[in-house]
């Protein structure tokens, strides 16, 4: 399946990719709105690490092992066509899939007391994912492997 | 091939899974005492706090029996395997045969003998039906007393709560989740926890109990209109030792989660596992390893020869709003750092991260977990940004490239 890949050497740290990320999982139609309308704060579910040498952005690798899901204890968490997404209907906030995802990919949802995750924008009005489409230096791709 | 589940949680839903994965027509039965859809257990707490609907306990989706095929015995209780006949006997007299078997029974409430608890109307925490007990009995202002801090005494705290109630724990111990943190977070959380009232009276235990009433050892009397017995829970081993299995604390299985007795498998609670980060067998009474190991047992009961490595003891807490991811063993050469809010542990031993407890701050634990079960040595990391924070920048390049770029585990 196409996944979302970094290539660390063309990362400038820029985190576009978390302003595109947490605007189109925002609800709202672009980012102006997404970032300016009174209430939630956007969450990017991608992140930029920083270093001396090298950044880069990591988000869920959507991985064959799939800790997250089979250690969810709500069954909030599931796989369709290998995109492993979440139903924030059903999420408690447990964080069971904190404690068991080897990437750090998923994201606390203080506010909401549940979690967020990268679904590869299948399920938002994007339609693929806003982090590849944003970046300015072609550092994040989507592509098969 | 004919398989049959005794049990309808977790483990069971894991070994369907992993049976599927490989074998898409064999007729799958599960057998339950309890007669509900698949639900999940950890979610009691939630549903009687208000948090999680009737609609939303169920652990998986309504056609979950019909998409994968699976035909139920609900509400009936496995009483006896005869392996001779390769059958199961019910409590109705009814006969179930297998080609393969799956034993996830679970576990019970243990209740300790304490002297008068005959006369009290007490509740237990561990199904569906024992917190629809407690939601029909209890009312603002009662007085509740919890036997117990671990997590499910702790979780019924929490979850009384929210009803206004006037809640005691108690336990033997002198501190709280003693099985799970280390005595300063378990301090730091009593604390937090006191500070939403609930009262914990410690290192004492129940000299005699009277209808509305608990005499303890250190001399205090509690009064209660509402008694939980939270002191712990033992795996469910009869129908496998009965049948001649292997069973010490728990039944005995190899990696692949077969037990003693040919064509029989079990997995989740009931089983004793084996613990990579201590070295040592014991019971892993969590949920990701109930699955984990159905999945492997499903498998195997299907044909595809796999094995389950790498279990450690892990667990998320959450406890009025304060949360505490810890994973691992907690023996060797200790890093420590705390402010106000955070508390963090990192254990150190064989040139290896074995263990950790991250309180408050505990976003990206799993990258630790991760390297706990991968046993990466810390020769391979940058110790410094290991010690700061849970980061992918730790790793060298060439991991990072393996874990992050075309190579997909």
């Amino acid at each position: 399946m196409k996944r979302v890949y970094v290539n660390e050497d063309w990362c400038l740290a820029c985190h576009l990719c978390e302003y595109y990320c947490a605007a189109a999982n925002s609800g709202a139609p672009n980012m102006i709105k997404a970032f300016k309308t009174e209430g939630k704060k956007p969450l990017p579910r991608i992140k930029v690490e920083e270093g001396n040498e090298v950044n880069f952005a990591v988000q869920c690798r959507h991985c064959e092992a799939k800790p997250c899901v089979k250690g969810c204890i709500s069954g909030a968490l599931s796989v369709k066509d290998g995109v492993v997404s979440v139903d924030e209907t059903r999420c408690v906030g447990c964080y069971t899939c904190v404690l068991s995802c080897p990437y750090g990919c998923i994201v606390i949802d203080e506010e909401g007391h549940r979690i967020q995750k990268c679904d590869l924008c299948v399920k938002n009005h994007n339609g693929e994912p806003a982090c590849v489409q944003g970046c300015p230096n072609r550092a994040i791709v989507f592509e098969e492997r | 091939m004919n398989y049959v589940i005794i049990g309808n949680s977790t483990a069971a839903v894991g070994t369907i899974a992993g049976i599927r994965e490989i074998d898409s027509v064999g007729k799958i039965t599960v057998i339950s005492d309890e007669k509900y859809h698949t639900y999940s257990r950890p979610l009691i707490s939630y549903w009687l706090e208000g948090k999680v609907s009737d609609k939303n306990i169920y652990y998986r989706e309504p056609d979950f029996y019909e998409k994968n095929g699976v035909e139920t015995i609900l509400g009936k209780k496995a009483t006896k395997i005869e392996t001779e006949k390769k059958c199961v006997v019910l409590d109705d007299g009814l006969s179930v045969p297998y080609d393969k078997l799956m034993v996830a029974t679970g576990s019970k409430p243990f209740v300790p003998p304490m002297k008068g608890l005959e006369k009290v109307n007490y509740h237990t925490f561990m199904t569906f039906d024992s917190v629809k007990a407690i939601r029909s009995e209890i009312k603002k202002g009662m007085k509740v007393l919890i036997i117990g801090a671990g997590l499910i005494g702790l979780k019924a705290a929490e979850a009384l709560s929210v009803y206004e109630t006037d809640i005691t724990v108690i336990d033997l111990a002198d501190r709280i989740l003693p099985s799970i943190l280390d005595v300063k977070a378990g301090i730091k959380m009593q604390s937090h926890i006191e500070n939403h009232g609930v009262k914990f009276i410690l290192k004492t235990s129940v000299e005699e109990f009277s209808e509305h009433s608990a005499k303890l050892q250190n001399g205090m009397t509690v009064d209660f209109d509402m008694l939980i017995v939270a002191v712990g829970v033992r795996p469910n081993t009869e129908l496998v030792s009965d049948a001649g299995g292997k069973v010490e604390r728990g039944i005995i299985t190899d990696m692949t989660q077969k037990t003693s007795l040919d064509d029989i498998y079990s997995a989740g609670d009931c089983t004793v596992s084996y613990d990579s980060s201590a070295d040592t067998n014991r019971i892993l009474a969590i949920l990701p390893n109930a699955y984990l190991q159905g999945e492997t047992a499903g498998r195997n009961m299907a044909g595809r020869e796999n094995y389950y490595l790498n279990a450690i003891p892990m667990n998320a807490i959450g406890l009025f709003g304060l949360h505490i991811i810890s994973a691992g063993d907690y023996n060797g050469e200790e890093y420590v750092t705390e402010t106000e809010n955070t508390y963090k542990k990192l254990v150190f031993r064989d040139n290896k991260l074995k263990g950790y407890i991250l309180m408050g701050d505990v976003e990206r634990a799993g990258i630790y977990t991760g390297m706990i079960k991968e046993g990466i040595e810390i020769d391979d990391v940058n110790e410094e940004l290991l010690k700061q924070k849970p980061q992918m920048m730790m790793f060298s390049k060439e991991r990072r490239e393996e874990k992050l770029g075309g190579i997909i585990r």
